[in-house]
């Protein structure tokens, strides 16, 4: 690592104030894709401003027709809420399928959908059941969130506070891990929401997107036999190490069919 | 059998310290006045170094010195030996290139080591290390077998032309050619064995320092042999004597045999203490492991098998290339030939084999011994050739394998390729695998996954190998550069507790037990009054180390020898205090008896008399009790064994489950049957990690895609069934113990056994080949084109 500044603040005001005075400076969630990155020396940061010391950071509440998460809630909070558990069990699970004990008892709701690494889950889910992202400065809708590769609607100095997502008829979650890693090589969120039925892929493209064939076909029958004829077009989707852009097309498939038969489709 | 001893499945000592955190790592120690090492390495597989700046780094905060290879050559510092040379047919030599341990002018991997900062901190030093200013010249590299060889491909050493290091053969041409002229029937394939990087879970590091006081080294450092380290470093590289130079290999959290090599950092931070006279420590981290530990495996083949009408083996004839790397690690020449090529009748009578091996140089990390070590490689080539012998042929592939099993009766029996095997019954390990796998109801296993639409398979493999490479004269005329004998030292103390120096040396492999047990077993004492003491030259005898499952065989059975020393002296000590003749005196229990009387003396007694020798001997007998034995065995030992794998394949993804492993293997006399399950467990783990999960990647330039554990997958528990292990036991002929080894049969016969099993799996859709790793993309694709 580099040298740092280290703050913890007690408020967001303290936090804007730290992040608007320092132009390097960065926010300090769970560490996990931080601090590897700055172990590596691909990051330096002048500033980490920590929100561990935040208070109403970490709750999970429901209030009534959503649950409301905040953003530095561990995963393995989420997945161990009863709350969570009751309301929104695919929620609970996607965030039990988070890579290995030690990153769901660090790593947050907030860092993770700042992040927005392509490969992660919690975008699926955020996407999926319609959620609105609660900003220090403004609500997001998911639609309007994630804008690419690592890339959200947040702005400079804009920080996830909360997360409201709207609680779902009925929602399951398929995913296929990667071996190594186990973040999601592809993830499918499958809702049916208050605004419909939403689909939303995780792992396969830039960011997590919505599958609108898919939505479309399960419109007309919700059921496995509606994704039989669909094939994805693969040409945008990722290309790696893991999996190429061909057989992530066809897990989309297999895993939106993984996660409607969860729902008796 | 005595309480402790061997055949007892004792507690393992050392892990009390390990458990609670107490084990003494190289990390773990840190030396007054210590500085820290951080090494510059090479980003590009291949390129000239124009020029190397290195002001800014030294005059970086907190940093003390800065060297490069230019300043290691000016001081006369030698390069990196190999310690095996291997001859080419045509007689000569393989080429050796010089393997300094800073590069000079010229970088051949990513990772190679271009410059080393010291500083009064590791953070202090990382940041200075970014200031070293390297201007290279990028040339082009070949990174893998097929590049290496294509026509005109760049050479990674000038004085290699073809980028070939050796070619050479075992075996009768001849009398191959001649097998294949009469066969009914020849069965090739093709055979990729995916390269692997070990990953020890803990990192290679490296302290030097030295002493002007006294003028003398030490060096502590993650090995696996101290000794060996000592011999290569002292006399090769750095020119220091071994009075002079103390090696130290404390706890060493596993090596699988990456850290068996003499690597670079030992003898830059052995050198620098001495310019800057301090102690200085180096600690990889993982990504720098990734880069600079020895790499495996990594051979491409062809072979072909010439059968009779009723399955017979009649001739086998194998062609491999072998990626060696940029430079000779310390055995790497030997892993593809002498370890390799001589396990190729494998447990089968063929008559007339021949091989051809060519090593072959790339722009790639070094690649040398991991677990196995040219033995997986020949097991996994015989057992997929004689699975597709069976297909073609239509004998059932256990029965066709018996068919050509070297039988009870025809030991010891001659190879074609150099080995004699001294004893085994293959026949009955795979009697003893089928029971416990269940095998009969195979076939109601696969219809249930079916109705859940998931695809059974079974594989089989049978494998033998060699451990405890000896005798050294032999080993010597095949081109080791060593002797590869073990040392042994016991030391009964004044009280009758017992200490023992051993040249072996644990990682892992538990030898402060299972040798524990042997004492305990010869004379008697109590098993927690005795002490191993393993892993420094200023305390054991000159000893070779551990690897090549050599412990117990080579080192176990030195000790076995100064033991019965420590016996046969205690019977005189004893007939002097007890007024008896020696030939009289039984040494049992502990105690020591006349024979036919209640006469006896406890061998405490016997320690005491020795060293406090008033009612003694001493015109006829040294006081004292401590005896060494080295030991060089006669032959090496072939563990042998019968694998069976089921796996579970979901065509929609392509996902290998591996949902049973069984393993009946003959290991010889057992010394500790928790420990040598627990070696079957790790190794079989590591098996199927090669041939599932585990793959070094290479882009066409030279970077590694696979560089850390994001992306080079280990296999972990979950992916893991529980597994069923038992032996068999037909005791090795020429060594004390009986004892074969244990520590590499796991990664030797499980993927040859688990690639069979996913080939039975997909056999509905005709697929007979299946690369390692089968990862999930690979099997959805071969059922994509055979669908389709
Ligand atoms: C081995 C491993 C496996 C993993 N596997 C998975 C997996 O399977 N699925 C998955 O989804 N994820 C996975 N992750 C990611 C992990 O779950 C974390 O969500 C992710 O690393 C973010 O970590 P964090 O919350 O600790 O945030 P940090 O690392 O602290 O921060 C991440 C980034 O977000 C910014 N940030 C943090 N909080 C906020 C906020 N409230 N507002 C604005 N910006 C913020 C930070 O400045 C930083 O740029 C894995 C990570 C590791 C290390």
């Amino acid at each position: 690592m580099y040298e740092f500044n280290y703050h913890r603040p007690t408020s967001l005001e303290d936090v804007s104030e730290i992040l608007a005075a320092n132009d390097e400076a960065k926010i300090l969630a769970g560490g996990m894709t931080l601090l590897p990155t700055m172990k590596m020396r691909l990051a330096q940061p002048s500033d980490l401003v920590d929100l561990s010391a935040i208070d109403g950071l970490s709750d999970i509440s429901d209030t009534g027709d959503a649950i409301e998460i905040g953003a530095m809630v561990r995963h393995a909070d989420v997945a161990g809420s009863d709350i969570v558990q009751n309301a929104i069990p695919a929620l609970a699970e996607l965030a039990n399928s988070i890579g290995d004990a030690q990153v769901r008892n660090r790593g947050t709701l907030g860092g993770s959908i700042a992040n927005s690494d392509p490969a992660s889950d919690y975008p699926a889910a955020v996407l999926g059941l319609d959620a609105v992202i609660k900003t220090n400065k403004r609500e997001i809708a998911a639609d309007d969130y994630f804008k690419g590769l690592f890339e959200t609607a947040l702005e400079a100095n804009e920080l996830v506070v909360s997360v409201k997502f709207p609680k779902p008829k009925k929602a399951a979650y398929a995913k296929f891990p990667n071996p190594a890693s186990r973040y999601a090589v592809v993830g499918v969120m499958v809702a049916e929401t208050d605004s419909g039925l939403r689909v939303a892929v995780t792992g396969a493209g830039a960011c997590a997107y919505r599958a609108t064939e898919i939505e479309a076909a399960l419109g007309k029958s919700f059921s496995t036999d509606a994704l039989a004829g669909i094939s994805m077009d693969a040409a945008d989707l990722n290309d790696d190490l893991h999996a190429s852009s061909e057989y992530r097309a066809h897990l989309i498939g297999v895993m939106a069919g993984r996660a409607v038969s969860t729902l008796g489709g | 059998m005595t309480e402790n001893g061997i055949g007892a499945a004792v507690r393992r000592k050392e892990d009390h310290r390990f458990i609670t955190g107490k084990g003494q790592y190289v990390d773990d120690i840190n030396r007054p006045n210590q500085l820290y090492a951080v090494i510059l390495r090479s980003p590009l597989a291949h390129g000239k170094i124009k020029s190397l700046e290195t002001d800014a780094a030294k005059a970086a905060p907190g940093v003390v010195a800065v060297f490069t290879g230019a300043d290691m050559a000016a001081a006369g510092v030698g390069g990196l030996p190999c310690g095996w040379g291997i001859t080419s047919s045509d007689g000569s030599p393989m080429a050796e290139p010089g393997h300094p341990p800073l590069a000079v002018d010229v970088v051949h991997h990513v990772g190679d080591q271009v410059a080393v900062v010291l500083a009064e901190t590791k953070a202090a030093a990382r940041d200075a290390v970014e200031l070293i200013e390297v201007d290279y010249d990028d040339l082009p590299a070949v990174a893998s077998l097929d590049a290496a060889g294509a026509e005109g491909a760049p050479l990674v050493w000038d004085d290699a032309p073809g980028n070939i290091c050796f070619d050479w053969e075992i075996g009768d041409a001849a009398a191959t050619d001649a097998a294949f002229a009469k066969a009914a029937q020849v069965v090739s394939i093709d055979i990729v064995n995916n390269r692997l990087i070990a990953n020890a879970m803990e990192p290679r590091a490296a302290i030097g320092d030295y002493d002007s006081g006294k003028d003398e080294y030490t060096l502590f450092t993650t090995s696996q042999n101290p000794h060996v380290i000592r011999m290569l470093m002292g006399a090769f590289v750095l020119g220091i004597p071994e009075h002079k130079l103390r090696v130290v290999s404390p706890d060493v959290g596993g090596g699988f045999g990456s850290k068996i090599f003499h690597y670079a950092e030992e003898a830059i931070v052995t050198w620098a203490s001495k310019q800057v006279d301090r102690p200085v420590k180096w600690t990889a981290d993982r990504s720098e492991s990734f880069i600079s530990d020895a790499h495996g495996r990594d051979h491409v083949s062809h072979a072909e098998l010439a059968l009779s009408e009723d399955g017979e083996f009649l001739g086998l004839r194998v062609d491999t290339r072998a990626n060696l790397g940029a430079y000779l690690s310390t055995f790497g020449p030997a892993v593809p030939t002498i370890l390799y090529a001589t396990l190729l009748a494998g447990t089968y009578k063929t008559p007339a084999i021949h091989a051809r091996v060519r090593g072959m140089f790339t722009h790639t990390v070094p690649v040398d011994a991991y677990r196995g070590a040219g033995r997986p490689e020949a097991s996994y080539l015989l057992e997929r050739l004689v699975d597709r012998a069976a297909k073609v042929t239509g004998i059932d592939p256990i029965e066709l394998r018996r068919r050509n099993f070297i039988k009870p009766d025809e030991f010891p029996y001659q190879t074609p390729v150099a080995l004699e095997y001294d004893i085994g019954d293959y026949d009955a390990a795979v009697d003893k695998a089928l029971e416990l796998a269940d095998y009969d109801n195979f076939a109601q296993r696969r219809e249930e996954s079916a109705s859940r639409g998931k695809l059974r398979g079974v594989g089989i493999a049978t494998y033998i190998e060699a451990c405890g490479i000896a005798p050294s004269n032999v080993a010597g005329a095949l081109g080791a550069r060593a002797g590869l004998y073990e040392a042994g030292t016991v030391r009964v103390n004044p009280t009758g507790s017992v200490s023992v120096f051993t040249g072996s040396h644990s990682h892992g492999q538990g030898h402060e037990t299972t040798f524990a047990q042997l004492v305990t077993e010869a004379l008697g004492v109590d098993f927690d009054n005795v002490s191993i003491v393993h892993g420094d030259t200023a305390k054991v005898p000159f000893g070779m180390g551990t690897y090549g499952s050599r412990s117990a065989a080579v080192g176990g059975v030195a000790l076995m020898n100064a033991l019965e020393k420590i016996r046969t002296k205690s019977r005189k000590i004893a007939a002097h205090l007890l007024e008896a003749s020696a030939e009289d005196i039984e040494f049992k229990d502990g105690k020591l008896t006349v024979v036919g009387t209640d006469r006896s003396v406890a061998f405490g007694d016997v320690a005491m008399a020795a060293y406090v020798p008033h009612n003694y001997p001493l015109d006829t007998l040294e006081p004292g009790l401590e005896e060494t034995a080295f030991y060089d065995p006669k032959n090496f030992t072939f563990p042998a064994g019968c694998h069976i794998c089921e796996v579970e394949i979901d065509p929609d993804t392509g996902v290998v489950d591996v949902v049973s492993f069984t393993a009946a293997d003959d290991f010889g006399r057992i010394i500790n049957p928790m420990i040598v399950e627990g070696q079957v467990h790790g190794g079989v783990t590591q098996g199927i990690g090669q041939a599932l999960y585990e793959q070094c990647v290479y882009d066409d330039s030279g970077q590694l895609l696979s560089g850390s554990m994001m992306d080079y997958c280990l296999p972990r528990a979950d992916n893991l069934p529980n597994f069923a292990v038992t032996t068999n036991v037909t005791p090795c002929t020429h060594n004390v113990l009986g004892v074969k080894g244990c520590g590499e049969a796991g990664a030797i016969g499980t993927p040859p056994a688990v690639i069979n099993a996913v080939v039975n799996a997909l056999s509905e859709y005709k697929i007979d080949d299946m690369p390692m790793p089968a990862t999930p993309e690979r099997v959805w694709q071969a059922i994509q084109s055979a669908t389709n």
